[in-house]
């Protein structure tokens, strides 16, 4: 069976709810920063897949914006997990749910 | 037979298979996770033997099979997997070793909470370390070499709650990504200038003659800097100090990975890119080899000298195994490859069975280690101290019956025939003196003698530990068969040439010369600890013979030579004064400055608030009053919850896609 487009888009959508559930459901803060990983590793594959699907792909564009997306979602995980640190560090939890300083 | 080709992925895929499968089961399920785990590791010797049996059809046989892995634009990536003679045997060696100490550690660990997990970690190793015998591409070597890398991590820190195997698992892991390093930047190198990673590729491989005219000058380069990454494995100075660390972890991952396998996959690496290595070689000698030499030479002597002064079972064994695996990177270089790979086919089946041996002494003594503690164990663990013995005199390089005595005489034989220097091979003959009288020192102390503090409860261990140690020293044994120079049935295998059978060939010189020199070693290595365990004239029974009559040296010794503590005060002092550094700039050359740029901000606020509070302010009043009414009612939107306000951007943007595909 050749993959088609289709199945790729299926794939990246069923990636990127079940990334948007766990963001959404879990209450561990690193939980969420996952659930954003796979929701950004869905947009990525359907960057490659739209790439690789569209008529000839003379040069790698969609694999380079996955790639810098990839390095950037490096970062920004870096960047979430010392917040987390920090974040437990002075709370002492990770809990998303009593993290309510910023209530309005 | 060459079907088997095909099946080859299978070998490593199934030990790893089992290695997913247990890590999903729950602790409680002790029994199913070792099966498991001895099943797949005898499907994997199952088809390694089938594999071997190929090989044995056709003389010289190599059978690739290569694939591609991914095309970025216009390049491809090929992966491959290939079955040789020097590929056949490895598999060979480390199935058979490896099943054996699979079934050892079931008696070993049987105790510990986390058996399951042991048994997970020691397939998923099993698998990688397969697979990377059998890649046939640099890159494909790579991502195994860096599994089996993963695999000793989690092997030295299983028993992580103990702060030093954490340590020695870091340190593992660091010293070894340090070499790694070198060898990523060589395949780099390599691919930049070849255009391919796969070894063999119908004459366009990087070693055939195709990919080695591309290179050039700089495949000297790059087989220096792919050196990097074996002497990291493989424990070549200067990058040694992480394997006698490695012992913190059981035992039977000593013997199974930083003595009989992983270790060596360094040697093996080495072997595999020899093309690398000896291209544009005068009269068999390169800088490259030469490189290779005169670390190998090193690292054995070195190693072979701190091994005198150590008083822990395994860090002897350790050392020992630093110290061989530096003989083996000698004979690589000065062109006994075949004679290395002997060696370290030899040196899986003895050193794994030293290592069992000394599992089981542990065992028996009850998680005792220091061996001026045991003594007299000859009696009360007569498996153990035969088959100890066995490993030992395979290790010393006993002659004639025992398999490490005919390679250590055929790399004794290559050193003494390269062309460049002489000195090698006397430095050599020192090592194996040095060997004999280390190992000799270490049974003296452990099997006979007097009984002291450990062995007084010691006990034989049970049965599902002592039929490895029996199979293994079997092996030592047996395995010479193929080795000697009257039948040098194993060296015609590796090299692809017809082997004839010519009972003068066994007595050669060199059989004599090593006769002469082990006999040394144990002689002198008597001589000195005869009375080791025991009080003798003014010395107590503590200090150690040779502690007594050169205590600088000694100490110097069992220090390791200070290796460590250098290591500790110039690069990692270096590198902790960097990061201090950074430190302190961040502090206070970064901090200040936002500081400053925060105070300029604050004038500029105090300002425009006199001006604000003086001239605006009364207007604004009532503006804000009405935006705060209207702000208390938007802020009960604002819950603080992240959760709720991504769910509404969820909600948001679900909405705006039905929008936008009612409108179209």
């Amino acid at each position: 069976m050749t993959p088609t487009l289709q199945v790729f888009l299926i794939v990246s959508a069923a990636l990127f709810s079940i990334g948007l559930l766990a963001a959404l459901s879990r209450r561990h803060a690193i939980f969420i920063l996952i659930g954003i990983e796979m929701m950004l590793a869905a947009a990525n594959l359907n960057f490659i897949a739209f790439w690789r699907f569209n008529p000839p792909p003379k040069q790698p564009i969609g694999v380079m914006i996955a790639l810098f997306a990839i390095a950037i979602a490096a970062a920004e995980a870096a960047v979430g997990l010392a917040l987390v640190i920090a974040v437990y560090r002075h709370y002492r939890t990770t809990n998303v749910d009593q993290l309510d300083q910023l209530k309005g | 037979m060459s079907w088997v080709v095909d099946y080859l992925w299978m070998i490593p895929a199934v030990p790893l298979a089992a290695s997913l499968v247990i890590l999903s089961l729950s602790n409680a399920r002790r029994k199913n996770a070792a099966a498991l785990a001895v099943i797949g590791q005898v499907v994997a010797l199952a088809l390694s033997v089938l594999a071997f049996a190929a090989t044995l059809q056709v003389p010289g046989l190599r059978a690739v099979r290569n694939f591609t892995w991914f095309t970025f634009g216009e390049q491809t990536l090929r992966l491959g997997f290939v079955l040789d003679p020097l590929a056949a045997a490895m598999l060979a060696m480390i199935t058979l070793v490896g099943l054996c100490i699979f079934v050892f550690s079931i008696g070993y660990m049987a105790e510990d909470k986390n058996f399951t997990r042991f048994f997970a970690y020691l397939s998923f190793f099993s698998g990688a370390m397969l697979g990377l015998v059998i890649a046939n591409s640099l890159l494909l070597l790579f991502v195994f070499w860096e599994l089996v890398g993963l695999a000793s991590y989690l092997l030295i820190g299983f028993w992580i709650e103990k702060p030093s195997a954490a340590a020695a698992a870091k340190k593992a892991f660091i010293t070894t990504r340090i070499g790694d390093m070198g060898f990523f930047l060589g395949v780099l190198w390599l691919y930049g200038r070849s255009g391919t990673l796969l070894f063999y590729d119908g004459g366009n491989g990087c070693l055939e003659n195709g990919g080695l005219a591309m290179l050039g000058a700089s495949a000297t380069f790059i087989a220096l800097l792919i050196f990097c990454g074996a002497a990291g494995k493989s424990g070549q100075f200067p990058l040694h100090v992480w394997l006698p660390d490695a012992m913190e972890g059981p035992t039977p991952v000593s013997a199974l990975i930083h003595a009989a396998t992983m270790v060596a996959a360094g040697v093996f690496l080495v072997a595999r890119v020899y093309p690398l290595f000896s291209s544009g070689a005068i009269n068999g000698v390169t800088s490259s080899l030469t490189v290779v030499v005169w670390i190998g030479v090193t690292t054995a002597l070195m190693a072979a000298l701190i091994a005198i002064a150590q008083e822990d079972i395994k860090r002897i064994l350790a050392y020992s195994t630093v110290s061989q695996l530096g003989l083996m990177m000698v004979s690589l270089g000065v062109g006994g490859v075949a004679a290395g790979i002997m060696h370290l086919l030899a040196h899986g089946f003895f050193k794994a069975l030293l290592f069992l041996g000394a599992g089981s002494v542990i065992h028996g003594c009850h998680g005792e280690q220091d061996i001026r503690k045991m003594g007299g164990l000859r009696g009360i663990m007569p498996v153990t101290f035969v088959t100890y013995a066995i490993g030992m005199m395979a290790l010393s390089g006993v002659p004639l019956f025992f398999s490490g005595g005919w390679t250590k005489e055929e790399i004794l034989h290559a050193t003494a025939h390269w062309p460049r220097s002489h000195a090698p091979y006397y430095l050599m003959l020192a090592g194996v003196v040095l060997t004999a009288l280390y190992m000799t020192r270490q049974i003296i102390y452990v099997f006979f003698g007097n009984r002291r503090a450990a062995a007084e409860r010691a006990h034989e261990s049970p049965r599902v530990m002592s039929m490895p140690l029996i199979v293994l020293a079997l092996c030592a044994i047996f395995f010479s068969v193929v080795l000697t120079p009257a039948w040098p049935w194993l060296h015609a295998y590796l090299t692809g040439e017809p082997v004839r059978f010519e009972i003068a060939r066994l007595l050669q010189p060199m059989l004599f010369i090593s006769l002469a020199v082990v006999g040394a070693g144990i002689g002198v290595g008597i001589w000195i600890y005869r009375k080791a365990g025991v009080p003798d004239r003014d010395r107590p029974a503590g200090i150690d013979p040779l502690e007594y009559a050169q205590p600088g040296l000694f100490r110097f010794l069992a220090k390791k030579m200070w290796i460590d503590e250098f290591y500790d005060r110039s690069i990692i002092a270096f590198s902790w004064i960097c990061a201090r550094f950074s430190d302190w700039m961040d502090r206070y050359f970064w901090d200040g400055l936002v500081r400053g740029f925060g105070a300029i901000g604050q004038v500029f606020g105090t300002v425009t608030t006199s001006v604000d509070e003086r001239g605006i302010n009364a207007g604004v009043d009532e503006t804000t009053a009405g935006t705060r009414g209207l702000g208390r009612l938007m802020s009960a939107a604002h819950s603080g919850q992240i959760q709720t306000y991504l769910g509404a951007i969820a909600i948001g943007m679900l909405a705006l896609l039905l929008l936008y595909a009612w409108l179209a």
